[in-house]
């Protein structure tokens, strides 16, 4: 299988493009992410899903802009050169 | 400018300005009179800086050093180049941190052929505790059990040399197929890194494990592949099987004795039974760490063994 690191981005981008378009109403809140339901507890043991919970939110939040830029980055450089 | 007579002078004048500059550093290397300067001028300016390299390789081409124009133009280009340096240092070492990269190539051969020794047998070994010098971690040339990077920077530049190899010997090989074999490996690596990373996340394990540590322990796998390789091209696909296995429980084992300390809460690293979900995740994530090893060292070497 012959990856490349131009795969590797490819793959990141994609990816990080998938958590950022997650619908917070259709799917997210019944995993309990919801805008009301706050991740309880700053106990000792927050508990696999509450790490995955944190991880998409804060993904979701830092990636956003920089999403975009790369992006429309990206959809210049296709065009230009497929 | 000067128009010695000479047969390089009547040559050089004739010629484009490009062409002029590589005829000045060929004629250079042959050592005659005029072009002698010239060529450690250039060769000077060229390693400093490449921008002021030709300009001035070209002015001082025309005529001996002391000109005063070639002089600026040397005294310019050194300062770009120390300049440039300086920046080049500054940048790069926000981005790669450079000074812990040291400590993990200060090994020497002691280090190296005890390493390898243990990553090919690690049965016998009973101390895997890396030793702490007043909370900073020892060098590994002091340590057998701390992470290096010069064995998986070795091992992955031997592995695709072997890669190369290997396919030299079944005639499938190309010049591009080496840089395929190491993109593919170095994207398995990467990949197997952050894999680790994130999983490592999940589970909140309070560990020093830093990335470059994960690196280190990922690259180690290559010394087995290595192994296998070579033995499948000395002696067969029999021995391919017979020493990768050899090697992939050498290296599980290796990776569950070293990660027991580092990943595991203490009670449990030192063998008794801890019960809680949180040991147990951790317990799966030591497993299947060091499970992937071995999965990955078949992956990336079967297609060379035909």
């Amino acid at each position: 299988m012959a990856f490349t690191l131009y795969c590797l981005l490819q793959t990141a981008i994609l990816c990080t493009n998938a958590v950022a378009v997650l619908h917070e109403e259709r799917f997210l809140s019944k995993f309990g992410f919801g805008v009301d339901q706050g991740v309880a507890g700053f106990g000792d043991d927050p508990g696999v899903k509450a790490q995955i919970l944190t991880l998409i939110r804060s993904v979701r939040t830092v990636m956003r802009v920089p999403l975009i830029i790369f992006n429309s980055a990206c959809i210049v450089l296709l065009l230009l050169f497929g | 400018m000067d128009y010695t007579p000479t047969q390089s002078g009547s040559r050089q004048r004739k010629l484009q300005p490009n062409m002029r500059l590589r005829r000045s550093s060929v004629d250079g290397l042959e050592g005659s009179q005029l072009f002698e300067d010239t060529s450690r001028a250039a060769r000077g300016l060229q390693t400093g800086n490449q921008q002021a390299g030709p300009q001035a390789a070209g002015l001082s081409s025309q005529s001996i050093l002391s000109d005063p124009m070639s002089n600026l133009a040397m005294a310019y280009g050194s300062s770009l180049a120390s300049q440039g340096r300086e920046m080049v240092d500054k940048n790069l070492d926000r981005f790669i941190p450079i000074s812990k990269m040291k400590y993990y190539f200060a090994v020497d051969t002691v280090y190296v052929g005890k390493k390898l020794g243990l990553l090919v047998f690690p049965y016998m070994h009973e101390n895997w505790e890396v030793s702490y010098q007043k909370d900073t971690p020892v060098a590994p040339r002091f340590d057998v059990n701390a992470p290096d990077l010069y064995i998986p920077a070795m091992g992955f530049i031997t592995y695709v040399l072997v890669a190369g190899l290997a396919l030299g010997t079944q005639n499938r090989f190309s010049p591009e197929l080496l840089g395929v074999q190491a993109s593919s490996a170095l994207v398995w690596l990467i990949m197997e890194v952050l894999a680790v990373l994130l999983s490592l996340y999940l589970v909140t394990v309070n560990t020093d494990l830093t990335t470059i540590d994960l690196l280190a322990f990922s690259g180690y796998k290559y010394v087995g592949m290595i192994v296998g390789v070579v033995a499948g091209l000395l002696f067969g696909r029999p021995a391919y099987y017979l020493s990768l296995l050899w090697c992939c429980a050498a290296i599980f084992v290796f990776m569950i004795r070293t990660l027991r300390l580092k990943l595991l809460s203490e009670a449990a690293a030192e063998g008794r039974l801890v019960r809680g979900t949180r040991n147990q995740l951790r317990m799966y994530l030591t497993m299947s760490i060091a499970a992937a090893q071995p999965i990955f060292m078949y992956w990336l070497t079967y297609h060379l063994i035909r």
